[in-house]
């Protein structure tokens, strides 16, 4: 793909966000997708390429009365759909299909009409790591830390500021879930879940989805909304076990997706104006930003601490409050590419002054898969 | 009465789980390029040669990172650890350390452990990890 020769054209989420036990997950995926159809004016007849994770591109179709010429069932976690937008570019590109849509919709709280959560006995992962009590993200994405914090010198305060922040991101929006403000003495003593790490270091569990449509960029000036153009992408994969993570204090699938996503877009650093980093734990982003090469290895907490990723930072990051403030339904990367899209239309809640260019980068599973997409309001 | 997740042996693994029963921790190392690895697979993850051996390894291993979950888990009674720790011989793997306090105080990073193993039924003994005994640290024992 040439940079900025795709472009999104439409974007929404999910109605309500948070708690909506009336719909099942296939209807949120459906929901955000009518939608991102309404925002771009376009009709399910007018879709030819289907994307999403969590369920299969056949409900999704079938559901939405889709007839794809090409479709994409990547489901690597969280960040499936940086990975599903770097694909469409793809498939666009080489003419596979013209208009795609890119849905993820999870009652992850409610846990209407959700997959059953399970690892499966034989699998590596079920030999050699359920037996040892991990239970979910909680117990299984932090594991690294404390080698992080050791190796740094960083704090269990500097971690809690990272939450501190995006809370105040989040008291900015009227979607967030949580919006009271909070302290790092808060943080240190809400509930331990996993120590070192406390309740307000973990993410939301929440219900609700979003929506993209992405096509061509020579057709983006069709749409009614402003079109934010795709400058580059990455993706990568590590592994499906915490344990076997090469590195405890930086992550491999970052490194590489990040990397992919800066060469092809031709930007640097100091072109960013915007950052998403997927927060399902408080250590993402300073994993985020280190991996990503904004700061130097070990240098992410005082970067935080210091405020530039605050209102009013010169690194304005998660700003809608992220998956510990906003919204997380299990796989939060929809919501990050989301804000990303509002920040460059100059929508946003907690709107950034002049966002030209926006990165956004994703997680999946426990530090398994990674995406990253770059973002722009004009074509270079 | 709900039970710990317990393994299902698969024909690349069994091996390993064999080993466990006997009191042997199991790994394998690559007879072309001498790497140690685990998790085990009939050909090594560095650069692919299937000839590959399974050898006894020492039990010994520093602590390289932990949780303590405090939240209910089948099997477990919380607070509990689940740690990583790194074998003498390079590979890491996931345990719980015991035989101690499950504190940030007792469990510090890069203490020296040693493998016990603890039989779940006749079929399966899980490989756990407990501070090493102040004799394994000896001049005279180390080698």
């Amino acid at each position: 793909m040439k940079p900025g020769s795709i472009a999104i054209v439409g974007a929404a989420e999910t109605t309500r966000l948070g708690v909506i036990p009336d719909m099942s997950q296939i209807q949120l995926h459906a929901d955000c997708a009518l939608n991102a159809m309404r925002d771009a004016g376009l009709k399910p007849s007018d879709i030819d390429g289907l994307a999403c994770a969590g369920e299969s591109p056949t409900n999704i179709a079938h559901y939405l009365g889709i007839v794809p010429t090409w479709v994409d069932g990547t489901a690597v976690g969280g960040c499936s759909f940086m990975l599903h937008v770097r694909h469409a570019t793809a498939a666009i590109s080489a003419g596979l299909c013209k208009t795609v849509l890119i849905t993820h919709g999870e009652s992850g709280r409610s846990r209407i009409g959700a997959l059953p959560r399970s690892i499966l006995p034989a699998s590596l992962q079920g030999q050699f790591e359920a037996p040892f009590g991990i239970f979910g993200p909680p117990t299984m994405f932090t594991i690294p830390v404390l080698r992080y914090l050791k190796t740094y010198g960083v704090t269990q305060e500097s971690l809690a500021m990272v939450a501190v922040v995006q809370r105040e991101w989040a008291a900015k929006n009227p979607r967030a879930m949580m919006k009271d403000p909070i302290t790092v003495t808060d943080v240190l003593n809400s509930k331990m879940i996993a120590y070192p790490f406390r309740l307000f270091m973990c993410c939301l569990v929440t219900d609700g989805g979003g929506a993209l449509i992405l096509t061509s960029a020579d057709r983006a000036k069709d749409f009614p909304q402003k079109p934010v153009y795709i400058l580059g992408t990455g993706e990568s994969v590590e592994g499906p076990m915490i344990s076997q993570m090469a590195d405890f204090t930086s992550s491999r699938a970052f490194r590489v997706a990040g990397k992919s996503a800066f060469d092809s877009s031709g930007i640097r650093h100091a072109d960013v104006d915007h950052l998403m980093i997927y927060d399902a734990f408080a250590h993402l982003p300073l994993y985020g930003l280190e991996d990503l090469g904004f700061v130097g290895r070990g240098e992410a907490a005082a970067f935080v601490a210091e405020r530039n990723t605050a209102p009013g930072g010169k690194l304005p990051m998660n700003t809608n409050g992220g998956g510990l403030s906003y919204t997380h339904t299990g796989m939060y990367g929809m919501f990050a590419l989301q804000e990303s899209v509002r920040q460059v239309r100059g929508s946003a809640p907690a709107q950034v002054k002049d966002v030209e260019v926006a990165v956004c980068h994703g997680v999946g599973g426990m530090f398994a898969a990674s995406g990253t997409i770059v973002m722009a309001d004009r074509r270079p | 009465m709900s039970e710990r997740a317990l393994p299902a042996i698969t024909p690349e693994t069994r091996h390993f789980w064999e080993g466990t029963r006997a009191g042997e921790l199991r790994l394998q190392k690559c007879v072309a390029c001498k790497h140690v690895y685990f998790p085990p697979r009939p050909f090594c993850p560095q650069c692919a040669s299937s000839d590959v051996n399974v050898f006894r390894a020492s039990g010994r291993a520093t602590l390289l990172s932990y949780v303590i979950h405090h939240r209910p888990v089948p099997g477990f009674v919380p607070p509990y650890s689940i740690a990583v720790v790194e074998l003498e011989e390079g590979p890491r793997m996931m345990t719980n350390i015991v035989e101690t306090d499950q504190t940030p105080d007792a469990l510090q990073l890069d203490m020296p452990l040693e493998v016990v193993f603890q039989p779940m039924n006749e079929e399966i003994s899980l490989p756990l990890f407990r501070p090493s005994a102040p004799a394994a640290k000896s001049p005279g024992r180390a080698k």
